[in-house]
Parts: structure tokens; C-alpha cells; sequence
């Protein structure tokens, strides 16, 4: 599926991830883990072509993304849903989930949106800046659904919710990804909700990867040592 | 001021320098539009944007002579035509324009605001090379001519009425973009956040250049519905674009209602003010209202309020 290789990337002079590698399987659902400032931020943005990577290659079933635009990228099946949310404020729920279909060119959303997310039905004539965090989150998650991605990124999504709605979102991603048979790469710093949902994890330091491991083996107390400070 | 005038001369002065205002407002608002759109888009505050209208003054003029001496029987409907011409040629120009000069100065304003008053410059000069240096006038179909009479001191000239009925149109065509079509949903995505519109999927580069196009395609059919009320010239347009400009941040560059509510409430102003006092003292004292009002309202009359 996604094949990232040797990938670095510079904010300037100053590299911030060195020579980062890995691959995911279809339908596999992977957690980047890691404190503030290690650089999984700046990861996703350079897979997403936001920022422009120094060296190494990212592949997508072959393709080769570096060099090619955000929507692209997005039109070659890499869905984003960035930290923050970035709703777009002033336009409405529908709206918001619209912008995201402009790269199939399809114009009805498709009904398993708001099956998923029946609140965003509700809410769909409200502006997107007047919803909650939670329901952003939704919000954001639904407009890089309808660009049919093959691979979604997810940039640190518990961050700002309520712990009763990241349960929520745990089973929803979980959904998702069977559904749609869907790749999910998603950075994290809290641990309860990455152990929820990912079949594998990373934890990134300083911009490298320095653990990795399958759900099943995982060393819970080694990753929990990672992510304190 | 209003020493020496009866009730009802008054009325009528005011009724009928309103309607004179109105075909003002129908200049500044497709102006503005074009120039509001451009820079809600793109933050390029287009300098050239009169001289697009200008081209479409020509346009018709050309137009206007083309069917007079080829196809006189279909006279009475050239400006139909003229005014796609106009659309066209200045959106077309537009296109070249973006492609050749703006996409490379995107987020440097004062590279843009440099480069399009050069091209500005330039066109002023084409326009005086081409067509003279004296200012030409089209002739009005028949249908155009003359006047309706509403009472025994008022009427109002049908070419009035025609601008602003096209006005409207062209308004409502521009909603309708905005608001309804794909298109319109890019622009406005790209405009609050253009990294996340491209991440979503959406070419913002491409959207770039058809807004541009669209909004310079608008300062045209301007340009059309100028020659009903002016005589085109090469400088012409520079009458127009400093008052564009006032009508776009007196309404708040990012809300379509606060242009239309701005261009009204200027050229009225403008309009009944000429009346009693000169041209000049007009245009002072609405500049010195614009000025208040926006040392109160910095970001112009209308502005889209959302949580953050
Ligand atoms: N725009 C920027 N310019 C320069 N340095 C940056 C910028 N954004 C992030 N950094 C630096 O890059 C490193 C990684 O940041 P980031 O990717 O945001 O981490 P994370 O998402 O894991 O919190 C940090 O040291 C941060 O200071
Ligand atoms: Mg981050």
C-alpha cells in the first residue's frame, strides 16, 4: 500500500525527520506515536505534499507521490485529516463535505456519511466553524472519506476531545476500515486510544523511529515510557 | 443647501439624481464584484482592473461598429453581443494575464499591486495606439433611446433602466456561482484556507486562474454598460478604479452583500451630493464618511462572524 522509504524532511536548514521508513498493508490500521515536537506532525504534511520532503520516496501501490500537488495526491487515494481539524469556518456542514468530493466529481454524498456520523445530517446547514470539537472531528474524517481514499492520514485526532467521544471515534475508525477496506495511519500521544484501534505501532523520536511493534506483542509500559516526558 | 428649491423640486432632484446614482452603483458594483472576487480569491489587489473594463468599452464600440456597417438589420440587438465579446476578450485577457505575470508573485502583495499597475500603464498605452487618443462613444439602438416619463419632472432614461436591469443579472449570475455551483464552492474553500482546500482535493492553482479570469470577464461587461453612460477613452478607467476600490474595502473584501450594500450607498451618496455641490466636495465628503466609518468598522460594513 503505502511505501515510505529514506524520507527527510527540513524545515530550512534544520532537518526534522531523518531517513524515516515504513510500509503499511491494506486495510491496516497503524499508530505513529510520539511526544510534542517529534516530528509526526511534519510527517503526515510531507506525505500530504504540504511540505516538501529533502529526500526519499513515498509510494502509493506503486505510484510514486513526492513532487506531485496536495490534490494530486488526494486524486491518487491519500485522504487527509489534519491536527486542528481545519474546517473550513464559514461554509457549512455540507459544504464542508463537498470539498472534498471535487476531486471525483461526484454530487450526491453518499448515504454511509451520514450513516456514520448522523449528527453531521443534523447539522448539515450550520456553519462549520460553529460545531464542536468532536463534531469538527467528524466533519473532517467525512470530507476525507469522500474522496474515496485508499490511505487516510490522521494527525493526532483525540487531541482537544472528550474522552467519551474519542470511545466513539475508536469504533467508528474501526468501521471505517472494514468497510471501506481502508489503510489508516494515525499519530498519537494517547496511548488508551492508539491500544484501542491500531494493529501496529511506531514511536517516533526526534524524528526517527525508535520501537516498533504488532498489537499483539506490543510492550504497553516501554511505549507509555516514550510518551512521558 | 437645499435654499431655493420647493417640496416638490426637491423630490424630484432627489428622485432623479437617485436614478442617476443607480447607473453609478451599476458600474461600481460589476467593478467591484470582478475586483472583490479577484482579491477574496487571491489577495491580489488587481490595479489594472479599470483598464479591463476599458477593453470592454472598445469591444462594444468595435461591436457596435461591425453591425452597423455590416449587418444593419440586427443593429438593435449589438449589445448582447458585444457585451459576450466584452466578456470574453477581458476574461480571456485576464487568463494570459494570471498565467504570464500574477501565478508568480502569489503572497508578495506589493510585487502584485507593482506589476499590475504596470500592466495598467501598458494597456492605457496600447489603447491610446490603437484607438487614439480621443475618446469614442457608441451609438444606442433605438430601443435604447429616449426616456419614460414618471411624472411631469421626472423621467428616467431607458438605457438607465437596461444597465441596471443587466446588473442585476449579472449579480444574481455571480450568487448563484458563488453559492451554488462546484466552482463557487472551490473559491470560497480556497479563500478561508488554501493549504487545507488542496489537501482536501481541490486545485487551488486552477481555481486561481479561472476566478481571475472570471473577475477581469465581469470588469468587461462593465465596460459594456460604461459606454451607455461615458465616452471610452484610454484613461477612462482610471475614473473608475480609485471609487472601485473605496466600494470593495467600505464592504468588507470578503462578503458579496457588503460590496452590493457599499457600491449602493457610495454612488448614491456621490450622486445626490453632485447635485448641490460640486463634483469634488462630493467625492471629499464621502472618502471623509468612508474614512470614519471604517476607523469604527476596520473590517468594513459586513463582516461573517464564526468561532474560531
Ligand atoms: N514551521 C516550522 N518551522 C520550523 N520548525 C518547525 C516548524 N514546524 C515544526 N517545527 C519543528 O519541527 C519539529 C517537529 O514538529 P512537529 O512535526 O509539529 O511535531 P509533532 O507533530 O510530533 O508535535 C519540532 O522540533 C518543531 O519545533
Ligand atoms: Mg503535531
Amino acid at each position: 500500500m503505502l511505501d515510505v522509504t529514506r524520507l527527510s524532511v527540513a524545515y530550512g536548514q534544520s532537518e526534522v525527520l531523518h531517513s524515516l521508513s515504513f510500509a503499511t498493508d491494506k486495510a491496516e490500521i497503524v499508530a505513529v506515536m510520539g511526544r510534542n515536537g517529534m516530528g509526526k506532525t511534519t510527517m503526515m504534511k510531507s506525505l500530504m505534499g504540504i511540505l516538501p520532503s529533502r529526500s526519499g520516496s513515498i509510494r502509493l501501490e506503486g505510484t510514486e507521490l513526492g513532487g506531485l500537488e496536495s490534490h494530486e495526491r488526494v486524486a491518487h487515494g491519500l485522504a487527509f485529516v489534519p491536527q486542528g481539524r481545519m474546517i473550513f469556518p464559514t461554509l457549512t456542514v455540507e459544504e464542508n463535505i463537498r470539498t472534498g468530493m471535487v476531486v471525483r466529481k461526484k454530487s450526491r454524498i453518499p448515504d454511509e456519511i451520514f450513516a456514520l456520523f448522523p449528527v453531521l445530517y443534523d447539522m448539515r446547514h450550520r456553519r462549520g466553524g460553529n460545531l464542536s470539537g468532536g463534531q469538527q472531528q467528524q466533519l473532517a474524517i467525512a470530507r476525507a472519506l469522500v474522496a474515496d481514499p485508499k490511505v487516510l492520514l490522521l494527525d493526532e485526532p483525540t487531541e482537544g476531545i472528550q474522552p467519551s467521544i474519542i470511545k466513539d471515534m475508536a469504533r467508528v475508525l474501526k468501521e471505517i476500515r472494514s468497510m471501506m477496506s481502508l489503510t489508516i495511519v494515525v499519530s498519537e500521544q494517547v496511548l488508551s486510544f492508539a491500544m484501542d484501534v491500531a494493529d501496529r505501532f511506531l514511536v517516533m523520536e526526534n524524528g526517527e523511529f525508535v520501537y516498533e511493534d504488532v498489537a499483539e506483542n506490543v510492550d504497553e509500559t516501554k511505549i507509555a515510557g516514550f510518551l512521558s516526558v | 443647501m437645499f435654499d431655493g428649491y420647493t417640496a416638490s423640486q426637491l423630490m424630484s432632484i432627489f428622485a432623479m439624481q437617485g436614478f442617476a446614482g443607480l447607473i453609478l452603483f451599476s458600474v461600481f458594483l460589476l467593478m467591484a464584484l470582478g475586483l472583490a472576487i479577484i482579491f477574496g480569491q487571491m489577495g491580489v489587489i488587481n490595479m489594472a482592473h479599470g483598464e479591463f473594463m476599458i477593453l470592454g468599452a472598445y469591444v462594444t464600440f468595435l461591436t457596435s461598429n461591425f453591425f452597423q456597417s455590416n449587418l444593419p438589420h440586427f443593429f438593435g440587438g449589438y449589445f448582447f453581443f458585444a457585451m459576450a465579446f466584452a466578456f470574453l476578450a477581458a476574461g480571456a485577457l485576464g487568463y494570459a494575464l494570471e498565467w504570464v505575470l500574477i501565478r508568480h508573485l502569489y503572497r508578495r502583495p506589493l510585487d502584485t499591486l507593482l506589476a499590475t499597475w504596470g500592466v495598467s500603464m501598458i494597456l492605457q498605452q496600447v489603447y491610446r495606439s490603437v484607438f487614439g487618443a480621443r475618446e469614442v462613444g457608441v451609438v444606442l439602438p433605438d430601443w435604447l433611446m429616449g426616456s419614460y416619463q414618471v411624472t411631469d419632472m421626472i423621467d428616467v432614461p431607458i438605457n438607465g433602466m437596461f444597465v441596471m436591469a443587466l446588473t442585476a443579472t449579472i449579480t444574481a449570475a455571480v450568487f448563484a456561482l458563488m453559492f451554488r455551483s462546484t466552482w463557487g464552492l472551490q473559491v470560497r474553500a480556497v479563500t478561508q484556507n488554501r493549504v487545507m482546500a488542496g489537501a482536501a482535493g481541490i486545485n487551488g492553482k486552477r481555481v486561481d486562474r479561472l476566478t481571475f479570469a472570471l473577475g477581469c470577464g465581469i470588469a468587461g461587461v462593465a465596460g459594456s454598460a460604461f459606454t451607455m453612460v461615458g465616452s471610452t477613452g484610454p484613461t477612462a478607467g482610471q475614473l473608475y478604479i480609485v471609487d472601485t476600490f473605496l466600494v470593495v474595502v467600505f464592504g468588507g473584501a470578503q462578503s458579496l452583500f457588503g460590496t452590493i450594500a457599499s457600491a449602493f450607498a457610495i454612488s448614491q451618496s456621490q450622486s445626490t451630493m453632485e447635485f448641490f455641490l460640486s463634483g469634488s466636495m462630493a467625492k471629499v465628503l464621502t472618502l471623509l464618511t468612508v474614512v470614519g466609518i471604517l476607523l469604527l468598522r476596520p473590517q468594513g460594513l459586513f463582516v461573517v462572524k464564526v468561532r474560531k
